[in-house]
């Protein structure tokens, strides 16, 4: 593996917004996620979880509520009073349109997906019909004292359930008034709250009515009495949310104590027909409130202030025990964050609304330490003392005012090895290649799409001698085109799982493309095929536990003296694959510890295989060579970014 | 000697809660298991009704015949299923089996077939089978074929519940559940995490129970969770609801009797109500003594009950307030105390719970109450070092008692204190008098007082490790705003530094031996002078007695490495002396025996000898298999006069001891069924209907038709029409003189009554009885019934002296001279009954 100096940045003050809304797509089985900043972001729940889109969000449209509809339309809503669509194929703004009913806080799409409610501040409910190309204000339902804060269509379609401030209201579609109005204790169990707020309600199809809210209950109500069933006290803060599964059997709820119950409709005794709701299992992943939930076949999906996005899988719903019923907890992006400019060292840092730019800093002490009169190797794993700290050199908010019209969004930018030409990846699905001048530019080549998508391009890579440039797509293939010859050179055979990463090797210029089952390939460009050795790996199978792995692969890079060598990196590990080494079978560690050096090299030999992994960096956000000797890491811990969070609610713990 | 041997028995004082105790069905009677018996209980008065008999070991299982509420099976360790009328304390039937039973299950759906626990090959590996019981008039009987129904169970009834519906079993061990459906005569299993780590270690399961209305099984966990199982008809859509409240694992589990609510206990001593079984809906019952072992619950609904690892079982109403104790005698880990005799209520005092002491009646087999000595909080912790009571004495006939306490967490740092409390006539009770902390600097090994006359001063010697003994001697303590008396140290004496390792006062007083190591030296009790030493190299000398009566110049010592000898006082040499490793030594307050128990190969051996003589009186070899650790002679309250020669020893008092295993044992001479009190059945017959209004009218005449119906018992039922007629009888007495009608009708009435009471097999009685109730239209047919009843009886030949007057005053009475006697009885009767 050899060995490294290794520059541990921790000074990356990154901290993800917290999640405010889920929504899950049966159809596509995809998952959206809108965070406080307005960012939302598109998991692809069959493609290991991968996040495969992303919106980058703005402080002025904070997001209260999320839905699908027909399909793959997302729509979401917030504290503006607009209703925005999102574009997925193009990862923009389709439009956005005022409710013209103040903040909206709830908003959920008819069963046949053709119709659009919003709940607003002023308390009125509006109904919008779905067109294809926008949505259109059809009418207003009863308007109600306060503000309508959760909102639920029965699956027939023909009634609502509205919860407000103290009470619950039942819409009928037809006429659109209030049907029923159903008050809500504000006292349980001595607790005395100026308010009850229903944070979530939830219409089966029996008629029942299920809501949650700031007294910690979780109601079972009649809706064709408009009577109370059935009280489950399950906090004592709030519950905030609520989601039931499509079959009725199970929902879930997330209170502000950062817990998580299952409840499930079970029947009293097995020869009975009589059912019963019953809550089983608390699960505890988040610390904070959890804001959202989401009920998918197979799975609770909860998400909360504390950032994390937690998928625990219902075991009995998952048919093999393999790696899918594994609890999932995603918390940083599955985008590079981090830019390295590895002759100045320098790092560039991406937040959501600015980007600031560190110069390393530096040791004297050169890999050994001095210990009286002679020099005494430094071990391994010996913390270096610095002799220089690191700068913050500049932070950048601003941003250029004239630029060209084709380069006002760009998805992915990339600079030539030479510094001498800009990549851009366009919006529209076309790429535009830049040369970079004294203090000006001047647009070279646009490559078009592909003939009939539309599909942005997010991921780029250049080959080191500037003759390449490989880019992909969330879905089609990767794309070689020559910068040369200003044409498309060849196109990767297409694979199901998106692409995470991607790099091209110097010399060989082989593409080594990372995909989000944990595959990767390596592709020849010059010979347009896949090399001997992805092959290889192809054939033999990669170990079990590499593909365990939990989050993609998001950096790839190379060793400039090594050529068989190639460094890749997700959050929780940092691997060298030595191409020249056999591969690991399932039989063999794949996480070989530290060699033991009292061994011989033979029993070394024997058990060293391709890939050398090191899991000392955790969460590694990202880990690259910056020369043959000096390894720049830089890590977030998950501590610094709980510390940042607003306090917990405070929880007696017994014992303390 | 051999032929008139003692037989060793328990006396009581075992465990009360070894088994879920059992409600009767209309929760009057609570029914637990007693070593070889069982107990039937009043849940009202805290009395012991019944004392089920017949086991010859321990008693592992209860349960209520399913079929008929008012009998009870029992399982015993030796291999037998019984059924018993547990109301009149009757052995209906005895099944055997075989097998050692370890625990015994009903349910109604399962006919004429119990669930027992065996293991059969392995000596861990436990079944539960189904044994058909048949049906036979027979009393023994053989049980049939026991059929397999789960293998691998735990052998502790707590960890099996058969479901409300009897449709399934569910038996936890270890990290599994499973359940077996007897419909579908499958098993199911779900496992539980078992992984090192940190999280699952502690999943093992406890115990489980099952709701007797859903199906939905509740168990228990080492981490103290509760799970409740739902769906488990499926094996992979079973669910869970987990409830934790609990720090230490949960040991029992109960379901109310409608399964509106789960009740948990553990070692909090805290019983838990889960309220439809939700997390936040929960109802506690706090500071109930002592870990909470087994719960059950009432079929009626109305009671439930914690037996509790004291020896305590508590029955709680259903508002959670607790309304009896029934309390056994307390098994603390370590008794040592010994065993002492309260000479005022002649109880056995010994270690109660922790930093108390406690009385207990051997006679009724049942605390008489519990003295807090430490007077601190019980914190139940482990690894905590609690203050021990180490040393107690009763001194001048009860007035006063010494306690020693002592704490040592480590070496050198030991916390010592002694306590004297007087007996306060007024409270009936004992009261702190003086407290003297650190009475020695090293640990106290003997207590005595000086057993004196009334008029000395009461002096109290304490010995210790110190090498010192002390004597302390109850002075004025008087001063200007009370007038008190306190204990203060008097005397304090040594030998060369040798640690005191046992004290004693001779008969009167007048002497007090202390052994230092080796050497027992005499001191004059009113100079505290050193008269004289004896020293026999043999050993530390361990216990030390003076003889009694006509014994009482000789001093007995034993020591630790096995030599008991015997001093002359007079002569101060050594009389006699004998190998003998005496673990006990104990002297007869009534009289000049001695009983001391050896260890020896095959157990304990006594022997019992007179200070005068060498040569044993008694010798019974292995009195039991283990150790024994104290005993005591308990004088009795009317002297035996017992015929053997060798038993004589056993005439003015009664020995008992305390093995390391901490069963209370006695020496018996009489067989079992000579100890049955004929009065407790009495008791039962008017208590087992309510003495209402109606009882009165109804009920006696219901019971007598009842009895003749069944004619099974009327060997114990004869006495029963006497103490039924002489209230009514009194009554009549009571009643002024001008109300009543002449006494020449009355003296037939009266006699009548006495002669059908005792002689007849009460047909006469009956009709008589219905009479008063009913009113005159079947007059004439009764009197027809009753006319040759009375001729029957007419023949019937001599019962007694009364008995011929009243023959022959029937015979001079004409039919209608009857039947005007009677119309005029009615009236009387009808008006003088009415309570």
């Amino acid at each position: 593996m050899g060995e490294f100096k290794v520059h541990r940045v921790r000074f990356f003050n990154y901290v993800p917004s917290g999640i405010r809304c889920v929504a899950y797509n049966n159809q596509s089985n995809r998952l959206a996620v809108s965070r406080t900043d307005g960012t939302v972001e598109i998991y692809n729940l069959s493609a290991n979880y991968f996040q495969e889109k992303f919106f980058p969000g703005h402080e002025s449209r904070a997001t209260e509520a999320l839905c699908w509809a027909k399909g793959q339309r997302l729509f979401s809503a917030g504290l503006n009073g607009e209703i925005i669509e999102y574009d997925l194929q193009a990862l923009d703004i389709k439009y956005s349109m005022d409710a013209f009913g103040g903040p909206i806080w709830s908003m959920a799409a008819s069963p046949s997906g053709s119709q659009l409610l919003v709940g607003c501040e002023d308390g009125s409910v509006k109904l919008f019909q779905i067109n294809p190309d926008k949505i259109q204000f059809e009418r207003n339902f009863d308007r109600q004292k306060s503000r309508i804060l959760s909102l639920s269509w029965h699956p027939s379609g023909t009634h609502i359930a509205a919860g407000s401030i103290d009470y619950i209201s039942v819409f009928d579609i037809k006429s659109g008034s209030a049907v029923h109005k159903m008050l809500v204790d504000r006292q349980y169990m001595g607790v005395s709250k100026r308010k009850c707020i229903i944070w979530g309600v939830a219409f089966l199809s029996d008629g029942t009515v299920i809501s949650v809210d700031s007294a910690g209950k979780v109601q079972f109500w009649d809706s064709a009495t408009g009577t109370l069933v059935k009280t489950h006290l399950v906090a004592n803060a709030d519950v905030q949310s609520i989601a039931v599964s499509d079959q009725e059997d199970s929902f879930v709820v997330g209170t502000a104590e950062g817990t998580v119950f299952h409840f499930q409709l079970v029947s009293v005794t097995s020869n009975s027909s009589e059912k019963q709701w019953v809550r089983t299992k608390p699960f505890q992943h988040h610390t904070h409130d959890v804001r959202t939930v989401a009920h998918s076949p197979t799975a609770l999906i909860s998400g909360g202030t504390d950032t994390h996005l937690v998928i625990r899988p219902l075991m009995e719903k998952v048919e093999v025990k393999n790696y899918d019923a594994a609890l999932r907890k995603i918390t940083f992006p599955h985008r590079r964050l981090i830019s390295c400019s590895k002759k100045r060292q320098l790092l560039l840092f991406q937040f959501s609304h600015h980007l600031d730019l560190w110069r390393l800093g530096s040791t004297v002490a050169t890999g050994g330490k001095t210990s009286g009169k002679f020099l005494v190797p430094g071990k391994h794993g010996d913390t270096l003392p610095l002799s220089k700290d690191a700068d913050h050199l500049l932070q950048l908010k601003t941003k250029v005012s004239k630029m060209p019209a084709c380069l006002r969004s760009a998805v992915q930018i990339m600079f030539s090895e030479d510094s001498t030409k800009l990549f851009v990846a366009s919006n529209q699905g076309s790429l535009h290649i830049l040369r970079l001048l004294e203090g000006s530019f001047k647009h070279l080549h646009t490559f078009q799409a592909q003939s009939g998508t539309v599909e942005s391009m997010c991921l780029l890579a250049v080959s080191p001698d500037g003759n390449w440039l490989a880019a992909s797509g969330t879905s089609a293939g990767v794309h070689v085109y020559s910068v040369k010859r200003l044409k498309l050179h060849c196109t990767v055979p297409a694979y199901n799982f998106p692409v995470t990463a991607l790099a091209i090797a110097p010399k060989t210029n082989n593409l080594v493309i990372a995909h989000s089952d944990q595959q990767i390939f390596e592709y020849s460009i010059p010979d347009k095929q896949y090399t001997e050795w992805s092959r290889a790996i192809q054939k033999q199978g990669f170990h079990h536990h590499w593909l365990q792995r939990d989050t993609p692969i998001t950096h790839i890079g190379f060793h400039p003296k090594r050529p068989a060598h190639i460094l890749l990196h997700d959050a929780y590990m940092f691997c060298i694959i030595d191409k020249s080494l056999p591969l690991p079978n399932d039989k063999t560690l794949l996480y070989n510890p530290l060699p033991p050096t009292n061994e011989s090299d033979v029993i070394r030999r024997r058990t060293a295989h391709a890939f050398k992994i090191s899991k000392k960096y955790k969460p590694l956000l990202f880990m690259d060579l910056l020369d043959e000797g000096t390894l720049v890491a830089v890590e977030r811990p998950l501590d610094d970014i709980i510390a940042q969070l607003p306090p917990p609610i405070k929880k007696k713990k017994f014992g303390t | 000697m051999e032929a008139a041997a003692a037989r060793v028995v328990r006396c009581g004082g075992s465990e009360l809660s070894l088994r879920r105790a059992v409600f009767s069905a209309d929760s009057r009677y609570l029914l637990c298991v007693s070593g070889d018996f069982v107990k039937v209980y009043s849940t009202a008065t805290e009395e012991c009704v019944h004392v089920l008999q017949g086991h010859r070991d321990l008693v592992t299982g209860i349960q209520l015949n399913p079929n008929n509420h008012l009998q009870l099976y029992s399982c015993s360790f030796d291999g037998t299923i019984k059924l018993w009328d547990y109301l009149d304390g009757i052995l209906i039937k005895t099944f055997t089996v075989g097998h050692k039973l370890h625990a015994l299950f009903t349910h109604a759906r399962a006919e004429d077939s119990v669930f027992v626990t065996i293991n059969k090959e392995k000596p861990d590996v436990f079944q539960l089978v189904s044994v058909p019981l048949p049906r036979t008039p027979r009393q023994d009987a053989e049980a049939g074929e026991p059929r397999l129904v789960l293998d691998c169970i735990s052998p502790s009834p707590k960890c099996v519940a058969f479901g409300g519906q009897g449709d399934y079993v569910a038996a936890v061990r270890d990290f599994y559940l499973s359940v077996y459906f007897f419909r579908k005569k499958a098993t199911s299993r779900f496992t539980l995490s078992s992984s090192e780590n940190r999280k699952h270690a502690k999943n093992n399961f406890t115990c489980v129970a099952c709701h007797p209305k859903e199906d939905c099984i509740a168990t228990g966990h080492k981490d103290g969770k509760i799970r409740l199982w739902r769906g488990f008809d499926d094996e992979r859509k079973y669910t869970y609801t987990c409830l934790h409240w609990h720090h230490d694992l949960v040991m029992d589990l109960a379901f109310s009797a409608t399964g509106s609510s789960l009740l948990s206990g553990g070692r909090e001593s805290v019983l838990v109500e889960w309220r439809d079984a939700a997390e936040k809906t929960k109802e506690f019952l706090p500071r109930l003594g002592a870990t909470i072992e087994h719960i059950a619950v009432a079929p009626a609904g109305d009671l439930l009950c914690t037996s509790h690892a004291d020896n305590k079982i508590i029955v709680i109403g259903r508002n959670l307030e607790a309304c009896a104790v029934i309390q056994g005698l307390v098994r603390d880990s370590s008794v040592l105390t010994g065993l002492m005799v309260d000479p005022r209520t002649k109880a056995l005092v010994l270690n109660g719970k922790p930093g108390h002491l406690q009385f207990y009646s051997l006679q009724s087999d049942k605390q008489l109450y519990n003295l807090d000595i430490v007077q601190q909080e019980y914190i139940n912790d482990c690894g905590l070092v609690q203050i021990e009571l180490t040393k107690a004495a009763f001194g001048c006939f009860g007035a006063w008692l010494a306690t020693v306490e002592q704490r040592q967490e480590k070496e050198g740092e030991l916390e010592l204190q002694m306590k004297l409390w007087a007996y306060n006539k007024k409270t009936q009770g004992f009261l702190l008098n003086t407290k003297v902390s650190a009475p020695h600097e090293d640990r106290v090994t003997a207590l005595c007082f000086r057993s004196a006359d009334k008029s000395d001063v009461p002096t109290l010697v304490t010995a210790s490790r110190d090498g010192r003994f002390k004597v302390w001697v109850l002075a004025d303590d008087s001063d200007i705003y009370r007038k008190a008396e306190g204990w203060t140290c008097d005397f304090v004496g040594s030998y060369h530094k040798y640690q005191a390792t046992n004290c004693c006062f001779s008969e009167d007083g007048s002497l007090l031996a202390v052994s230092f190591e080796e050497t027992v030296t005499i001191w004059e009790s009113d100079t505290w002078e050193l008269r004289c030493t004896f020293c026999q190299r043999a050993g530390r000398v361990r216990h030390l007695c003076f003889g009694r009566l006509t014994c009482s110049k000789y001093l007995l010592g034993a020591t630790e490495s096995g030599t008991l000898c015997c001093w002359n006082l007079l002569s101060c040499a050594l009389e006699w002396s004998t190998k003998l490793g005496v673990s006990v030594m104990e002297p007869d307050p009534r009289s000049e025996h001695v009983a001391a128990v050896a260890r020896s190969s095959g157990g304990s051996d006594l022997f019992v000898f007179k200070p005068s003589e060498p040569r044993p009186l008694y010798v019974q070899r292995s009195i039991c298999s283990e150790e024994v650790r104290w005993g005591v002679f308990v004088p009795r309250d009317v002297p035996e006069a017992l015929a053997s020669e060798a038993l004589q020893w056993l005439n003015r008092s009664q020995f008992y001891f305390l093995t390391a295993s901490q069963s209370l044992l006695t020496f018996s001479s009489k067989s079992p069924e000579e100890k049955l009190t004929p009065t407790s059945k009495q008791l039962l017959a008017e208590e087992s209907l309510p003495a209402t209004p109606f009882y009165f009218l109804l009920g006696r005449h219901r019971q007598q038709r009842g009895e003749q119906a069944d004619g099974a018992a009327d060997g114990e039922r004869v006495q029963l029409p006497t103490t039924e007629g002489v209230p009514a009888v009194s009554e009549l007495l009571h009643t002024p003189a001008h109300v009543l009608p002449s006494a020449a009708f009355l003296c037939s009435l009266f006699i009548n009554s006495l002669l059908l009471a005792t002689e007849a097999p009460s047909a006469e009685e009956t009709p008589e009885d219905a009479e008063m109730e009913e009113e005159g239209e079947r007059d004439s047919s009764e009197e027809e019934d009753a006319a040759p009843e009375q001729a029957q009886q007419a023949g019937l030949p001599d019962g007694g002296d009364g008995g011929d007057e009243a023959e022959a005053l029937q015979q001079q009475l004409s039919k209608c001279a009857e039947k005007e006697l009677r119309k005029l009885r009615r009236v009387d009767y009808s008006w003088v009954a009415v309570p």
